[in-house]
């Protein structure tokens, strides 16, 4: 008997909220039962602990906000995205919301190897003073190497930062937008961003805006 | 503090906490009312971690009923693990609910679950971290009414200062009539103790405020006295006569917990009376729920929750009048679902090869759990549970030959009378096991031996024992530890320091409270986590409070004395224990009880139940059948 065909689809989709707190491994469980709730036929690995054929993108960090995830599932039978999108949301849990879906072609690459750099914003609840935010960050872009270390390993920042501005600044409010590279081995990560710039990052909210992909 | 702030500032503490997913709330199911309009506030606590109170069953039942009814909410907290505690200390956070992080104290009604005693001190901590007075003769009427159900709540008098009220028995009827009678008193107005007064008349709930003990020169409980009319002596324990639906919808939590599925109870009550099992003799008569009502029960919950895993739950789920056509139904209904069954809790005698054929197909079981407990004839028969070497045998015989590698087996050490030959003998039968799975299926073959320990728990017919010393124990450990160091055996004990808290906490009297506070007030929490048990500061409280630990534990007692929990009635006949008591020393055992009824009290307790709820209800015979009738009469012993 010939394999059935299956089908690829691409979930556009946003976390905030409660759900920020749900690492990439758990969302991947929280993934599945919500597509079992809405009916979804997603095709199971074969084997002993049969696992549903998903694909998520970036590993977003704990705690972040996104608007730009990205979720790729394949199918047993052909569905109308938008049926998926409406099913799907009706079910999600609270800070999971799908914004469009789309039928991709199985044989596309994953997500992950796309990706080259991350669009964020942060904001700052404890900004400094306006004049001192600007010219740390200018110096901050200025500066040719930014040694920094994390979980004891020793490493560069500053190649990580693609960009890097104030783009929102009214009173008690600062947004800064940055773009950090999101190669493998090459992460750049807004909090450490924040820390170089003199800041304290828990009094950061940190919102994924856009996912930049390799230009094909 | 008010939610908006509590919110605000744990929005800085999340990101600096291990796990914060357990602090967030806003999973997939729960339940948010608007709590302005809804007078009536309901918080149901669990005193561990989120991982282990969101996979108990209870909690998720009281839940699903409470937030059934209009005008009033219920919502959840549990025991901020030691980062969070940190946390919430330093933010000065009151500790709150995940639903609408509204403070504990905001509450009309705290109700804690109680499943084992070593939680108590995680009560405390999260009173304090509530800011709400330990002890029920501190608090007043602005704080909520602190009430506790759970099998701890058997004996309830360790913990007697400084709960309210406690529920014995079940919970699912008797939670809405304390709700019902706090509403009344609300309205009425009166001062707590009116509010006691009215909660003592409801069947299955215990107002310790209104008894006195008194005791003897040499320790000993002489008796325990009603101060008010409404309390009753004995307080006999609640059941539902028949099992209510079970929840159709449950809390689908983001974070992995410690049982991540969607449970549903197909039978509450054991029939096989083992001797040491508190669960066995406390939740009796044994009710069934009929296969449609669960295939219907997981057919919603899967639908409205998406597990991929459903749980049959009971003490012994191969005992279930219909397993095979239950397994069978279930996997045949959800064939295409990727439905995977687990069916923990088998029994032995009634694992049958049929069972083991259906498991193999439908369910991914790594291997059986199954629990010998004791491994000579004279020890199964002491602790009545009479499964002889050749069946556990041919059982391991039948697992390896379907290709299943694991093999774990449950013993108990500490039993009375037992002897280092009794405990030579699990080693033996632990490498036959081993031998067998090795002659079938080579080196792949692995038994997983875990070790208990005995503690001689309240409303059993070894409730009069001593617990093992802690010296006997080590060297029966010692011995196994010895024995079972070979490629394919893994073993497992407990500290028997850890033991002695459980039997001290199980057995305590009303003054052991005052161990249990002073044990927090030097730091102990958390100690059901092995990491976090401190012996010393167990028993430097006893030092401080003037109490002999061994008093408690290692002396055997007299038929004829107060117990601390005798005012609590399990509706098993004391007089039944007794001889039970007496017959395990004679080696006499008593087999399943669907085949024979023994008449353990239950019946003539719940007559009138049995009565409205005639036939397969209950698996107890009718008392109006006359072919049954012998089975009423309850034998006398001369004790």
């Amino acid at each position: 008997m010939a394999p059935r065909k299956i089908h690829r689809y691409r979930i556009h989709f946003s976390k905030s909220e409660a759900i920020r707190f749900t690492s990439h491994l758990d969302l991947y469980r929280t993934w599945e039962r919500t597509l079992r709730r809405a009916g979804v036929p997603l095709v199971y690995s074969q084997g002993f602990n049969p696992r549903p054929k998903m694909n998520q993108g970036p590993a977003l960090p704990l705690g972040y906000t996104s608007e730009c995830e990205v979720l790729d599932i394949w199918l047993k039978e052909e569905q109308i995205p938008g049926n998926i999108l409406d099913n799907v949301n009706h079910v999600a849990p609270e800070g999971m919301r799908i914004q469009s879906v789309q039928e991709v072609d199985p044989r596309v690459p994953s997500l992950q190897s796309q990706v080259v750099a991350i669009d964020y914003e942060v904001t700052l609840h404890k900004p400094p003073l306006p004049d001192d935010l600007q010219r740390s960050v200018q110096a901050l872009l200025n500066s040719k190497k930014l040694p920094r270390q994390r979980r004891g390993k020793d490493y560069d920042l500053r190649p990580l930062i693609e960009s890097l501005e104030i783009s929102h600044q009214d009173k008690g409010r600062v947004t800064l937008r940055m773009i950090l590279s999101a190669r493998e081995g090459a992460t750049g990560r807004p909090e450490e961003v924040i820390a170089s710039l003199g800041l304290d990052p828990t009094y950061a909210r940190i919102h994924r805006t856009r996912l930049i992909l390799e230009a094909e | 503090m008010i939610p908006e702030d509590i919110q605000r500032k744990l929005d800085r503490i999340l990101p600096t906490v291990q796990k914060p997913g357990r602090y967030t709330g806003g999973e997939y199911n729960q339940v948010v009312k608007d709590w302005s309009k809804t007078p009536t506030r309901v918080a149901l606590a669990f005193p561990d971690i989120y991982d282990i109170g969101m996979s108990n069953l209870g909690l998720a039942i009281l839940y699903d009923i409470i937030n059934q009814q209009t005008d009033v909410l219920a919502e959840r907290v549990f025991a901020p693990w030691l980062d969070m505690e940190d946390a919430l200390r330093r933010e000065s956070v009151p500790l709150h609910s995940l639903e609408t992080k509204h403070p504990l104290r905001d509450f009309d009604i705290l109700g804690f679950s109680l499943p084992y005693e070593v939680l108590y001190t995680n009560v405390l901590t999260m009173l304090d971290l509530a800011g709400i007075p330990f002890l029920t003769s501190d608090r007043n009427e602005k704080d909520p009414l602190l009430i506790a159900g759970g099998h701890a709540t058997y004996n309830p008098e360790p913990m007697a200062e400084i709960f309210d009220a406690f529920v014995i028995g079940e919970g699912e009827e008797v939670i809405l009539e304390i709700i019902q009678c706090l509403e009344t008193w609300k309205r009425c107005g009166g001062g707590r103790k009116d509010l006691y007064k009215s909660l003592a008349g409801i069947w299955g709930v215990y107002v310790p405020s209104l008894y006195q003990t008194s005791y003897q020169d040499d320790g000993r409980l002489s008796h325990i006295e009603r101060l008010a009319d409404d309390a009753q002596i004995p307080v006999i324990k609640r059941i539902v006569p028949k099992l209510p639906p079970p929840p159709r919808s449950l809390i689908v939590p983001f974070v992995d917990i410690t049982h991540n599925r969607f449970p549903i109870e197909i039978m509450r009550g054991c029939t096989r009376g083992c001797r040491f099992c508190q669960a066995g003799m406390i939740t009796r008569p044994v009710r069934e729920r009929t296969i449609e009502e669960i295939i219907e029960a997981i057919t919603e919950g899967v639908a409205n929750t998406g597990f991929e895993e459903v749980g049959l739950l009971s003490l012994s789920s191969s005992d279930f009048s219909s397993i095979l056509d239950l397994v069978r139904e279930v996997s045949e209904r959800f064939k295409d679902h990727h439905l995977n069954i687990s069916l923990p809790s088998l029994r032995i005698e009634s694992l049958s090869i049929d069972l083991m054929d259906l498991l193999r197909e439908k369910s991914q079981r790594r291997g059986f759990t199954l629990a010998p407990e004791a491994a000579t004839e004279r020890m199964r028969e002491l602790i009545n549970k009479p499964v002889s070497t050749e069946q556990l045998l041919n059982t391991a015989h039948e697992i390896y030959t379907r290709g299943w590698h694991t093999i774990k087996l449950y013993f108990m050490i500490g039993h009375p009378t037992e002897t280092l030959d009794d405990v030579q003998a699990i080693a033996d039968l632990c490498k036959a096991v081993l031998a067998k799975g090795r002659s079938i299926i080579g080196k792949r073959a692995r038994v997983h031996v875990s070790i208990g320990t005995f503690v001689p728990k309240p409303h059993t017919p070894f409730q009069w024992t001593a617990c093992d010393r802690v010296e006997h124990i080590e060297e029966k450990q010692r011995l196994l530890k010895r024995q079972l160091r070979a490629p394919g055996l893994k073993l497992n004990w407990n500290d028997p320091k850890e033991t002695m808290l459980e039997a001290w906490l199980s057995r305590g009297d009303r003054r052991l409270g005052h161990v249990i506070l002073e044990a927090w007030k030097r730091g102990a929490k958390f100690d059901a986590w092995q990491e976090h048990f401190n012996y010393q500061v167990w028993m430097d409280a006893f030092d401080y409070v003037g109490l002999d630990p061994h008093f408690y534990t290692h002396r055997e007692r007299s038929i004829e004395e107060t117990l601390p929990w005798d005012h609590i009635d399990a509706a098993v006949k004391k007089q039944f224990l007794v001889e039970d008591y007496i017959w395990s020393t004679e080696g006499r055992t008593r087999r399943d009880c669907r085949d024979h009824c023994y008449a353990c009290g239950i019946l003539p307790g719940f007559s009138d139940l049995r009565r409205l709820y005639p036939g397969k209800t209950w698996e107890c015979p009718e008392p109006q059948s006359p072919d049954r009738k012998k089975a009423e009469t309850i034998p006398q012993v001369q004790v």
